[in-house]
């Protein structure tokens, strides 16, 4: 058997900043090797020299089409070691955030998965419908992508005058628009064909993987961080998980088209029940918040999945260790798996299905 | 408190009753739990944790210098998928290893998912995982010729 070995990346268009090692025979993947790392920034040393207000910035940088579900989980990690009561009102303006963000990456995402398909209109309409939400985060942060909205002990700012309004405008357009997805791409034979019954997971070996996210309930694992241990105020808001049974690359690409419609629920629910009141405990000298001595485990389900933080501390002013478990690093036990024996003309199929970010995987 | 909390404190007393003194229970919190262990013990405690409680993948391994203990703690975040009931409760299972002597068996016996966080730990603080598949530099660059950097000892350049 003479096989043939190529790289997938780690030059930027075919897999972001990330190389996949593939050993073919013929046109069949014997073995395929993720080399994450190439954008690698040492974010957790970063943290060990910065007090808890001055890593809430460089923290969202590995995902920055995601800022706000990346800093959740700091930030509930600080509130708890700190013991810090977040103000009602600021849970609704971070779930409004939250929810925004996952819409910006998740179509961000899919337009991706459609270039990569061969689907150029896939690739112009969610480009050019996510510049809605990142016009609302522009309104209600100041800024487009990386926005810093949350702080530990709430949120930056209140939300300007009309962002409601014009919020409710945007979300009652942006659903019209998601049905259009459907009739010209999750319904399309281009799409279809290519995506149906390949890449298969099944949920026992999603759950001996210890994948996260989008790629777990793309296989029926109906699991959740929202759901499972709700933080915040995500246990007053109606929404549905969407889980698939196939556990193919469809269903995978079905998840987070399906959890778009359920955030515009989340996002409407949040303005509707949200009291007034203060959005943030205010601290006079921010580089003085110490936390006590001690440890915590705080995670979240942002876009892609689970997302993690421990967090050690010695009583300074400055995290003594703090770890991200970030999804797209735990998604990569799957990808080998899902490779081998795959044929090559599928490897987009199945890669892109992952919502894999490399920048969020290195750190 | 204690009504809250009656599960996790019964878990940490299942675990005491089946693995005795190989164990200590830190705390057993609200959803949260830490159990230490020895090196030796690892892989038992590891494979009871999965088959008898239901831990059945790992979200997290990080290591933690202490250097004025001497010593480098590896925790696994165990969690479980399976049961619905299990999906909130996390369990911190930490072993302290020697400074000098930071050796430990893998778990990817146990759990499959430890592969890229072992990986991981190794090459950030120099913890060396055998019986590991691939325990192979991961993040780093190919040429990087210092100590593994999330030692306590390793300074950021210019900081």
């Amino acid at each position: 058997m003479s096989t043939l070995s190529i790289a997938v990346g780690p030059q930027h268009p075919g897999s972001g900043h990330f190389r996949l090692q593939l050993t073919l025979d013929g046109d069949i993947i014997v073995d395929a090797k993720p080399d994450p790392g190439y954008v690698h920034r040492g974010e957790e040393k970063m943290n060990e020299y910065r007090n808890y207000f001055q890593n809430v910035p460089h923290l969202e940088r590995p995902v920055i089409l995601d800022s706000t579900n990346i800093l959740y989980p700091y930030v509930l990690a600080v509130e708890k070691l700190a013991n810090i009561n977040v103000p009602e009102r600021a849970h609704y303006l971070r779930v409004i955030a939250s929810e925004m963000n996952r819409i910006i990456s998740h179509e961000y995402w899919l337009s991706i998965l459609g270039v990569f398909l061969g689907h150029s209109t896939m690739f112009m309409w969610p480009m050019a419908d996510r510049e809605l939400f990142i016009d609302l985060m522009d309104m209600l942060t100041g800024a487009r992508v990386t926005h810093a909205y949350l702080v530990p002990g709430g949120v930056r700012n209140d939300m300007p005058d009309g962002f409601k309004e014009k919020a409710l405008t945007y979300i009652r357009y942006f659903r019209k628009r998601l049905k259009e997805y459907d009739r010209i791409f999750f319904s399309n034979p281009i799409f279809t064909k290519r995506t149906q019954g390949v890449g298969i997971l099944k949920p026992e070996d999603a759950i001996e993987l210890g994948v996260v996210g989008t790629v777990l309930r793309g296989s029926g694992v109906r699991s959740d961080i929202r759901i499972d241990e709700p933080y915040g105020v995500y246990d007053q808001l109606d929404f549905d998980i969407p889980a698939p049974k196939a556990g193919d690359s469809y269903s995978r690409a079905m998840v987070p088209y399906i959890e778009m419609y359920e955030s515009c629920r989340i996002i409407e629910q949040a303005f509707e029940k949200m009291p007034s009141g203060s959005v943030r405990v205010k601290y006079p000298a921010q580089a003085g918040l110490r936390t006590p001595a001690g440890e915590t485990y705080a995670r979240t389900e942002a876009a892609r999945g689970e997302m993690g933080y421990y967090l050690v501390s010695d009583g300074t002013n400055k995290p003594y260790r703090l770890k991200l478990s970030v999804p797209s690093f735990r998604n990569l036990t799957a990808m080998n798996f899902l490779l081998k024996g795959a044929r090559l003309a599928d490897m987009p199929a199945i890669y892109w299905s992952f919502n894999y970010w490399p920048v969020e995987a290195d750190r | 408190m204690s009504s809250s909390t009656s599960r996790e404190q019964g878990l940490a007393e299942q675990i005491t009753n089946a693995l005795g003194d190989k164990v200590t229970v830190d705390y057993a919190n609200t959803r949260r739990l830490r159990v230490s262990t020895s090196r030796e013990h690892m892989i038992e405690v590891g494979k009871f944790m999965k088959s008898d409680l239901g831990f059945d993948h790992v979200a997290s391994v990080s290591g933690v210098d202490y250097p004025k203990d001497q010593v480098i703690e590896v925790v696994y975040h165990l969690g479980g998928y399976e049961k619905t009931e299990m999906r909130e409760l996390l369990l911190a299972l930490a072993c302290r290893l020697p400074r000098d002597d930071s050796k430990m068996p893998s778990l990817y016996g146990v759990w499959k998912s430890v592969e890229f966080h072992e990986r991981e730990t190794f090459e950030m603080l120099g913890v060396t995982f055998e019986g590991h598949p691939q325990l192979e530099r991961l993040l780093l660059p190919e040429d990087w010729n210092d100590i593994p950097p999330l030692r306590k000892e390793f300074k950021n350049p210019g900081r």
